[in-house]
């Protein structure tokens, strides 16, 4: 062997590994994993959260492998599905507030996996991150619309648990109605329960009974959307995702969840070995809030709710701003003021005036 | 309160007591031989799986429910060929059997969540249904709720006014004496488990195709149980059933309307009324005479017949 | 023509032989019913996974102990019940309320560090479990009522009940209104034995209890009268045993026990108490005590099969994305055979032709 061959290949084998360590940190598809409390069939929460995963796996093809687990119990067993998981990937995904305790327990024990937290609040290590959606923007425009759309003044909410994210969405959507239609009435109904369709079907059954032509829900499945395409005269909206196929002459819109970007976004991070823990709280303008299409309304009133939304989305509008009472009477926001999100609407527990129900507990 | 929300209300009882109505007939024919079934929330939940994927590749409402029906058979004719053939003991094979369907129907059925079918509610008959007030209250629901109040009145005239019904009491009440008579105690008994379980799989499929017209894991939610309840409720008598299923089957809805009328009663102990119920009643029944021996619980009970011969 | 004839003794080899049949039949049976249906995975791989590979792992293994403890403990105390005529299904309610009493003793304490602190939750959950057991207990003794039907409708009412104080006075004051409690503290968590695991001391109550109560049964005068009252309630009644104390004690310790369960699993893998608190021990528990043959060794054995299937079966789920229930699938069908085979412990099965 000549010299000259010599040098050659120690060069090459010197620009190899100096390439691999200099090109991406991991070499390795990244592998990320969801962890789902419903079934990805609920066309609602859950289903949100896979089409994120899916968006992920379009855009970073081999780059990524995804597990998920669907319809995981809220209770000590979802610690081990969690632990599972962190054994063999590098990020998770925890799509529910109850998996909060399990989260952190795991999370302590696995340093060196990322955790992601939806609708939580607690980051006790670094490697935990929270995110949820400024969804009442979203209830926002639906409020507006229904107050617009309605024929008996009446808005029938399918309520789950009270929440602060679930008051935050009647307030919202109350002082929207409100706002254009001061004549509005709204019933809530609490099921105690994020899914469960033959319970939703029948609270949507008895708002209708009790008047109202407008539903609105804050659970996961599509049942409300097929009672109201099943009744004359009364409309829905879809409630995390675009649920026109259940309601093509009852959905008006929907508030729709994309979760797409921002799961990207954290992903890659881990890739690059850029993820940091963080508190995200998204909207609008961020594109986590979306819309599906606006149907069944005049066009004009389209057109006005999509200029809605883009005000929302440039600032010009906030939700929450004053003049605006507690429904005990004592102020809450000054004219102009607008709420921070904490801890005002973060550890929302209370209704705005005007809101005839007795606060639940 | 109008008289269109009186309807509704009345209307939405109704539908919500139909699964009851139908698990809890067929049941009781099998408690009424001696026979205890645990297994009620299994055949139902399989019934409402079989209804809606039927429908969903037949698109035959009727095809479906005959499905459901022997679907509620088959699986019954396990537990009466191990209680009535092998002797085994009734409340742990009822219990296998509610598991096994629980997770047969999970298993089939995963390939089917993200499916929707045809809901049929209501049926519009000419004339009949157009009358005021009366027209959506009596004349205007799916064909099933019928048939279940037909179900109820069926049972009860083969119970107590044929030959057969009145040997089937008597099995329930001493299989033993019955046997010495001469009376096929296990055929008797198979044919009310096979009829249980049709019937409990007619109900779990009113559940998936007229309720709500999606499927999911565990749709029955505890419904089977609550037709074991109403049985004890009803006294083993048919036509209390309807009774009772009205007041299981109500407390839900009632529930959800009185808090649109913002009326501040805890869900929870609301809820729990029927089941406090079904217990006073079950010691109201002993405490009474006891020679009324048709208002009492069929003395064999679980208890396992061991043929002499 | 199939007959059973019934044998002059119990076949002793049927004893040992035919919860290994069942086994068997039931791998069959469900191998052949997830081929039909899985077309496109490897059954075999996936019996692997839920049988073999968490027995492989010491994590999986330290979690099946997890989920075996309040089986154990629930099996326990319901075999005693069963080996007397007493049914007591609603173990499960017996279980929440247990679960509720204990933890509320435990949450009323939380700023106050003490040793003390786990016992007195154990015992309120002992005595949560027996009180509601008692309600059937009276009505059976007093009323005759069947408590089958009791035990189940009180069920019902626990878990509504369970719900009420969780969106009420047990609901933590600083959690965003969730419904669930605070977060047990230190004093309130029972003290792990294998460390880095979740497996705590009740397993070893459940292994203590379980020699406990086989010895009692061999030796102790009670044993031997609830054996006789289970298997000839008029020669007991003759010989002068109490029915209606049998039925008291039966019904009191199964339902402290399934209260016990139910405290250590709140104060335990939980660490505080939620509305998934009820996750159907106490019926599954009925399964186990049925599969041990009521033998108090057994269920050490039959209580940590089911759990297996339980770990196995979630496992299955991450890895092939079949749902979770089809761990209850073969549960069942192993009850099913179990009960099927145990036939031939009595009975011997003859063929012969019907002579016309």
């Amino acid at each position: 062997m000549s010299n000259i061959r010599l040098t050659s290949i120690l060069k090459l084998s010197l620009l190899s590994a100096v390439l691999a360590f200099t090109s991406n940190v991991f070499a390795d598809p990244v592998k990320a994993a969801f962890v789902y409390i419903g079934p990805t069939g609920d066309h609602g929460w859950t289903f949100a959260h896979d089409q994120g995963a899916k968006y992920v796996k379009e855009h970073m093809g081999d780059d990524v492998v995804i597990t998920t687990v669907e319809s995981v119990a809220e209770n000590s067993d979802s610690e081990r599905t969690i632990t599972s998981l962190a054994r063999k990937n590098d990020i998770i995904f925890t799509t529910s507030f109850g998996y909060m305790n399990p989260t952190i327990k795991v999370a302590a024990r696995y340093p060196d996996v990322k955790f992601e937290h939806a609708t939580g609040y607690l980051r006790p290590t670094d490697n935990i991150s929270t995110y949820s959606a400024r969804f009442y923007e979203g209830r926002h425009i639906i409020g507006k619309l229904a107050g617009k759309m309605t024929k008996s003044n009446v808005i029938g909410y399918i309520a789950s648990f009270p929440i602060p994210e679930v008051i935050r969405g009647i307030n919202s959507a109350y002082l929207a109605a409100k706002s254009v239609n001061p004549d509005i009435q709204i019933k809530i109904v609490w099921v105690y329960t994020w899914y469960d369709p033959g319970k939703e079907a029948d609270a949507a059954n008895a708002l209708i009974a009790q008047g109202a032509d407008i539903i609105m829900q804050h659970t996961d499945s599509t049942a409300a959307m097929t009672v109201a395409e099943e009744t004359e005269g009364v409309y829905a909206f879809g409630q995390a995702s675009d649920m026109g196929a259940w309601g093509p002459t009852s959905q008006l819109t929907g508030i729709i969840d994309d979760w797409g970007p921002y799961y990207l976004a954290r992903v890659q991070a881990v890739k690059d070995g850029t993820w940091a823990s963080s508190d995200t709280f998204d909207g609008i303008a961020e594109g986590m809030v979306e819309f599906a299409p606006m149907a069944n309304m005049p066009k004009n009133l389209a057109s006005w709710a999509e200029r809605t939304i883009s005000a929302i989305g440039n600032g010009y509008i906030h939700p929450f701003t004053g003049p605006i009472n507690k429904q005990d009477g004592s102020p809450w926001l000054a004219e102009g003021e607008t709420a921070p999100a904490y801890p005002d609407l973060l550890t929302m527990d209370f209704y705005v005036e005007g809101i005839d129900s007795k606060y639940p507990n | 309160m109008n008289e269109s929300l009186l309807i509704s209300i009345i209307i939405g009882i109704s539908i919500a007591s139909v699964p009851l109505i139908f698990a809890a007939i067929g049941e009781l024919v099998v408690e009424r031989s001696g026979v205890l079934n645990l297994g009620v929330e299994g055949m139902m939940i399989v019934g409402a799986l079989l209804g809606f994927v039927v429908q969903f590749h037949t698109g035959s409402p009727f095809i479906a429910v005959l499905a459901a029906l022997l679907g509620g058979m088959a699986i019954a004719s396990i537990f009466a060929f191990l209680t009535q053939f092998l002797l085994t003991n009734q409340v742990a094979t009822g219990l296998a059997l509610t598991l096994f369907g629980l997770g047969f129907s999970a298993f089939v059925g995963r390939g089917y969540t993200e499916e929707t079918i045809q809901l049929i509610t209501s049926t519009h008959i000419p004339v009949l249904s157009d009358i005021p007030i009366v027209g959506p209250l009596l004349f205007s629901y799916n064909p099933l709720v019928y048939l279940a109040f037909f179900m109820v009145y069926l049972v009860w005239w083969f119970l107590f006014k044929t030959k057969q019904g009145l040997i089937l009491r008597s099995i329930g009440d001493n299989h033993d004496a019955a046997h010495a008579i001469g009376h096929k105690v296990i055929r008797y008994r198979v044919m009310a488990i096979l009829f249980g379980g049709a019937m409990a799989g007619i109900g779990g499929a009113f559940l998936s195709l007229v309720q709500v017209p999606i499927w999911g894991e565990d749709m029955t939610a505890g419904r089977g149980w609550i037709a074991l309840g109403l049985v004890v409720f009803s006294s083993w008598q048919p036509f209390r059933v309807i009774l009772g299923a009205i007041i299981f089957g109500g407390i839900t809805i009632l529930q959800l309307h009185a808090q649109g009328f913002d009326i501040r009663i805890s869900a929870q102990y609301l809820s729990m009324l029927p089941y406090l119920a079904t217990i006073i009643i079950l010691v109201s029944l002993r405490m009474r005479a006891k020679n009324k021996t048709n208002r009492t619980m069929p003395n064999c009970l679980g208890r396992i017949f061991h043929s002499t011969t | 023509m199939i007959r059973l004839i019934p044998r002059i003794e119990n076949s002793n080899a049927m004893i040992l032989l035919s919860p290994l049949l069942a086994l068997t039949f039931t791998v069959i049976t469900a191998y052949f019913i997830f081929a039909s249906i899985l077309v496109d995975i490897e059954v075999s791989s996936v019996f692997y996974t839920l049988f073999v590979e968490p027995l492989t792992d010491s994590y999986y293994i330290s979690e099946l102990l997890v989920k075996a403890a309040p089986l154990m403990i629930i099996a326990l105390g319901l075999s005693i019940g069963f080996r007397a005529g007493v049914w007591n299904i609603g173990a499960e309610g017996q279980f929440v309320i247990g679960g509720i009493a204990g933890s509320a003793v435990g949450l009323y304490f939380y700023d106050v560090e003490g040793f003390w602190i786990i016992p007195l939750m154990s015992i309120a959950g002992i005595l949560g479990g027996m009180f509601y057991a008692s309600i059937a207990a009276f009505l059976k003794t007093k009323y005759q009522v069947n408590e089958i039907l009791v035990t189940l409708m009180l069920t019902y009412v626990a878990v509504l009940f369970l719900s009420a104080m969780l969106q009420g006075p047990l609901r933590n004051p600083s959690g965003f209104n969730f419904p669930e409690s605070r977060i047990f503290h230190d004093s309130a968590l029972l003290p792990i034995i294998w460390q880095g695991t979740r497996v705590h001391i009740g397993l070893i109550i459940a292994i203590l209890f379980s020699f406990v109560i086989w010895f009692g049964i061999k030796r102790h005068m009670l044993g031997m009268q609830i054996k006789i009252t289970g298997s000839a309630p008029r020669a007991a009644k003759f010989a002068g045993f109490d029915d209606n104390k049998t039925v008291w004690f039966s019904l009191l310790i199964s339902g402290g026990l399934a209260g016990l369960a139910g405290l250590f699993e709140a104060a335990g893998p939980a660490g505080q108490l939620t509305p998934g608190l009820p996750q159907f021990y106490g019926f599954t528990a009925i399964i186990v005590a049925f599969l041990a043959r009521l033998h108090p060794l057994g269920i050490l054995f039959s209580a940590s099969l089911i759990a297996l299937t339980y770990v196995g079966g979630e496992n299955v789920q991450i890895d092939y994305d079949l749902p979770s229930s089809i761990t209850q699938i073969l549960q069942g069908m192993l009850l099913f055979y179990f009960l099927a085979c145990d036939i031939l412990i009595k009975y011997k099965v003859v063929l012969f032709k019907t002579i016309r």
